[in-house]
C-alpha cells in the first residue's frame, strides 16, 4: 500500500518535467496533474512496475473547467473564450490495495489527450464518451467517434457549459 | 473445388425481444459462426449528467433512481454514501442498519428480474412466472415503507425519507421463511436442468487477466474466480459488522468463467443477501432517522470518486463540487457500460443463439449504459 | 359483453350488428408489441406476469410488430429511438392502436427541462390513442388503460375510419 506522496515521488524521479504536481490543498482526495501528451508512458510505468501494479482503470471523465471568460453575444447567449478541459483518471491496484487519482488539462479550443487503450482495453468507450460529451480529441485512439448521441449529430458537444439546443432535429422539435 | 462463401451483416435491432433493452448489436456472421459484434448504444441517453448540473443536491436523488431501474436503492445508496464522504457527517446506526436491509433485498429483487428473463430467453417460461412472484412479495415490503414500488427516493444525504412501517419487520420475517424453499424449487427447475446447462456451460468464457484489464466487477468478475467484493474490500456502511461468504465461480459444470458460472454466482449470492437481511432484522437499534439531514447542502470545494457493490458489480459515482448549491460535475461509472466493452471479445467464435445466451448472462441494464 | 353470457336455448343463431361483432373480436385479442424502452417495461412485464395478469384480457406478447394490434410505448423516447419507432408504427398492419405508458412518453416526463436528446412525448411522431399516466404507473393503472382502449374501440365504426 502506497500513499500520493510516496507514488508522486517515485514518479518524479522517473518521469522529471511530465510530472508537474501533486495538489493535496482542496480537502479529500489528492491528485497528480501530468501532462496531457505523456500520458501513456506514465500509465504503463504505473501498469508494470513491481511494486504499483495498478492493473484496473476505475474511471476515466472529462470535465469543463469553466475558467476561461465568459462573454455574452447579442442574443444573450453565453459562450466561454480560453479556459481548460480535463480529463481526471482514477486507477486502482486489485494485489496491492491502493487508488491514485490522475488529472491532465487541455486548452478548449483545441483540445487534445493521448490515449491509454493500450494500456487499459477498458478506457476505450471511456474515451468516446469523453470526445461526445466535450470534444477531447484522443490521439492514436482506435476508432474515435460519438457513442451515445446519435452519429450524425452535429451541433456541438453537449456537456459544455456553453452547449446550446438547436431547435429541430430531423424534422423533430427539440425544446419543450 | 472450394465453396465461395460470404460474410452477411445482421442486424440485432434495438426492438428485440432478448435485448434486455434499447440495443443494437450489428452481427458479422460467417454461417452461423460470429465474427465480430458491434454494439451501438444511446438509444436511451436521458441526458442525466447534465440535469445533475442544474439540480440541487438533493434534487439529484429521483434521477439516480431512474439510472439502473432495477436496482434503484442501491443507486441511491452510493450517491448518499458519496455524499457523506464530501460533507463529512455521521449518520445514525439505524440510518445504516435499514440501508444495508433494503440495499440487499433490492439486491434479491434485481436478481429475480435477472434469472427470469435469462430463463424466458433460453425458452424456459415458468422461472420468469415463479421469479416474478416472489418479486412480488419484496416490492409489497418496499411500498409499505416508502409508497412506491420501483423508483423510491427513499435514500436521502444524511438520512432517510420515512422509518420503517410497523408492520415490516413481521412481514419480512415471513418472507425470508418463504423463500428459502422458493430459491430451491428454482435450482431445481432452471440451474439443474440438462437442457440449460446444455446451452450455458462452456459458452462465453471471460478469462481472468481480460477481465481486470477491461474493468469488468460484480458478478461477471467473481464467475471467473476472482474473489473480488466492494463490501468486504473497499469497505462502506455496517457490512462489517455482518457474517456473509463471497461465492465464486468454480467451473463446476464446464470451464471456469463461462455463462453458467455466472449464473450460478448470482443465484448464490441470493442465499448470502438473505442471510445478511436476517441478521441485520435482529439486530437494528433504535434511533430517529431523519435527525442528521442537513438543512442546506453546501459542500467545499473539492471532489470525491466513491465506489458501492451494486448488483451488477461496482457503481462509481465521481462528485466535483465548487461551492455552490449545485454539483458542478457528477460523473456515473456504470458496471454495464464497461461489462458491454468486453462483450465482443466473449461472443468470437460461437454462433447467433449463443449470443441470446452470453447477453443474458453478462446481465446488461441500458438504463445504465446510456444513462 | 353480453353476447356468450346469454343462454341460447333456441338453437344456436346470434343476431348482432356487424359492427359489434368485429369490434368485439378485436378488443378481445389485442396483441401488442413486446416493445419496452426503460423502467416502464418493467411495470409492464409485472404486469404480464402473474400478479395482474395480462393474458385474461387476451393481450400477448408477440416480437414482431407485423403481428401484432396494440404497441405499448413505454419509457422514455429519445431521438435516436424515435425514428425508429416511427418505422415500427409504419410496419404493424391496419387496425392498429397505441398506448403511450409513463410520464416519459406522455410529456417528456422528469426530463422536460435540460433533456437534450429526450423526445418531449411520443405524440410528436406517432398517434396516440391512450394516454396512461404515472411514473412508473402501476400495473393497476396500465390495465385501466386497457381497458379505456376496449371502451374506445367498442364504439369505433368500420365505415367511417378514424384518424
Amino acid at each position: 500500500m502506497k500513499t500520493a506522496e510516496e507514488i508522486f515521488n517515485k514518479l518524479k524521479e522517473k518521469f522529471g518535467s511530465s510530472i508537474i504536481e501533486l495538489k493535496t490543498d482542496k480537502p479529500l482526495e489528492p491528485f497528480i496533474l501530468v501532462n496531457r501528451l505523456e500520458v501513456d508512458k506514465i500509465c504503463l510505468f504505473l501498469r508494470d512496475e513491481r511494486d504499483l501494479l495498478f492493473d484496473s482503470l476505475m474511471n476515466l471523465s472529462g470535465v469543463d473547467d469553466a475558467n476561461g471568460e465568459k462573454i455574452k453575444d447579442e442574443t444573450g447567449l453565453e459562450t466561454i473564450n480560453g479556459g481548460t478541459l480535463s480529463v481526471y483518471y482514477h486507477l486502482e491496484s486489485t494485489n496491492l490495495r491502493h487508488k491514485l487519482t490522475l488529472k491532465t488539462s487541455t486548452e478548449r479550443e483545441k483540445p487534445e489527450v493521448v490515449t491509454v487503450t493500450e494500456i487499459w482495453k477498458g478506457a476505450n468507450w471511456h474515451e468516446r464518451e469523453a470526445y461526445d460529451m466535450y470534444g477531447v480529441v484522443f490521439l492514436n485512439h482506435p476508432d474515435l467517434r460519438r457513442i451515445l448521441m446519435p452519429y450524425d449529430w452535429e451541433f456541438g458537444y453537449p456537456l459544455r457549459k456553453d452547449y446550446k439546443n438547436p431547435e429541430f432535429y430531423q424534422g423533430m422539435k427539440v425544446p419543450y | 473445388m472450394a465453396l465461395k462463401t460470404e460474410e452477411m451483416v445482421l442486424n440485432m435491432g434495438p426492438q428485440h425481444p432478448s435485448t434486455h433493452g434499447v440495443l443494437r448489436l450489428e452481427l458479422q456472421l460467417d454461417g452461423e459462426i460470429i465474427i465480430d459484434v458491434v454494439p451501438h448504444i444511446g438509444y436511451l441517453h436521458r441526458c442525466f449528467e447534465k440535469h445533475c448540473e442544474a439540480m440541487t443536491y438533493p434534487q439529484v436523488i429521483p434521477y439516480t433512481d431512474r439510472m439502473d431501474y432495477l436496482a434503484s436503492m442501491y443507486n441511491e445508496f452510493g450517491y448518499a454514501v458519496a455524499m457523506e464522504r464530501l460533507l463529512k457527517i455521521e449518520v445514525p446506526e439505524r440510518v445504516e442498519y435499514i440501508r444495508v436491509i433494503m440495499g440487499e433485498l433490492q439486491r434479491i429483487a434485481s436478481h429475480l428480474v435477472a434469472l427470469g428473463t435469462y430463463g424466458a430467453d433460453i425458452g424456459a417460461f415458468t422461472p420468469f412466472l415463479f421469479c416474478f412472484r416472489d418479486r412480488e412479495r419484496i416490492l409489497h415490503l418496499f411500498e409499505i415503507t416508502c409508497g412506491a414500488r420501483l423508483l423510491y427516493n427513499y435514500i436521502w444525504i444524511g438520512g432517510l425519507s420515512h422509518d420503517l412501517h410497523p408492520d415490516f419487520i413481521r412481514l419480512t420475517k415471513e418472507f425470508i421463511k418463504d423463500f428459502r424453499p422458493n430459491l430451491k424449487e428454482l435450482n431445481d427447475l432452471l440451474s439443474f436442468n440438462q437442457i440449460f446447462i446444455e446451452r450455458t456451460a462452456n459458452v462465453g468464457v471471460l478469462p481472468l487477466e481480460t477481465a481486470i484489464n477491461y474493468g469488468v466487477s460484480g458478478p461477471n468478475l467473481r464467475g471467473s474466480g476472482f474473489k473480488w467484493d466492494l463490501r468486504k474490500d473497499d469497505p462502506y456502511s455496517v457490512y462489517n459488522k455482518f457474517d456473509y461468504d463471497i461465492p465464486i465461480g468454480t467451473g463446476e459444470k464446464g470451464k471456469v468463467g463461462d455463462c453458467w458460472d455466472r449464473y450460478f454466482v448470482r443465484v448464490k449470492e441470493m442465499e448470502e443477501s438473505l442471510k445478511i437481511v436476517e441478521q441485520a432484522i435482529d439486530t437494528i437499534p433504535d434511533g430517529d432517522v431523519t435527525s442528521a439531514i442537513p438543512k442546506r447542502i453546501k459542500p467545499p470545494e473539492g471532489q470525491i470518486y466513491t465506489r458501492v457493490e451494486n448488483p451488477r458489480g461496482e457503481l462509481g459515482y465521481f462528485i466535483i463540487s465548487d461551492g455552490s448549491l449545485n454539483p458542478a460535475r457528477v460523473k456515473v461509472r456504470a458496471p454495464s457500460f464497461v461489462t458491454m466493452q468486453v462483450f465482443s471479445e466473449l461472443c468470437k467464435g460461437w454462433m447467433v443463439a449463443d449470443v441470446v445466451a452470453i447477453l443474458g448472462s453478462v446481465d446488461i441494464v441500458l438504463g445504465e449504459i446510456d444513462r | 359483453m353480453g353476447l356468450l353470457d346469454q343462454e341460447f336455448t333456441e338453437g344456436n343463431i346470434v343476431i348482432a350488428k356487424t359492427e359489434d361483432l368485429f369490434n368485439w373480436a378485436r378488443l378481445s385479442s389485442l396483441w401488442q408489441v413486446g416493445f419496452g424502452l426503460a423502467c416502464c417495461a418493467i411495470e409492464m412485464m409485472a404486469t404480464s406476469a402473474s400478479h395482474y395478469d395480462f393474458d385474461r384480457f387476451g393481450v400477448i406478447p408477440r416480437p414482431s410488430p407485423r403481428q401484432s394490434d396494440v404497441i405499448i410505448i413505454s419509457g422514455t423516447v429519445t431521438f435516436k429511438m424515435a425514428i425508429r419507432i416511427k418505422r415500427l408504427y409504419e410496419q404493424m398492419p391496419d387496425p392498429k392502436y397505441v398506448i403511450s405508458m409513463g410520464s416519459c412518453s406522455n410529456c417528456g416526463g422528469p426530463y422536460w427541462e435540460h433533456g437534450y436528446h429526450v423526445l418531449k412525448g411520443v405524440d410528436r411522431v406517432i398517434p396516440v390513442d391512450v394516454y396512461v399516466p404515472g411514473c412508473p404507473p402501476r400495473p393497476e393503472a396500465l390495465l385501466e388503460g386497457l381497458l379505456k382502449l376496449q371502451e374506445k374501440i367498442r364504439h369505433e365504426s368500420i365505415v367511417k375510419k378514424s384518424a
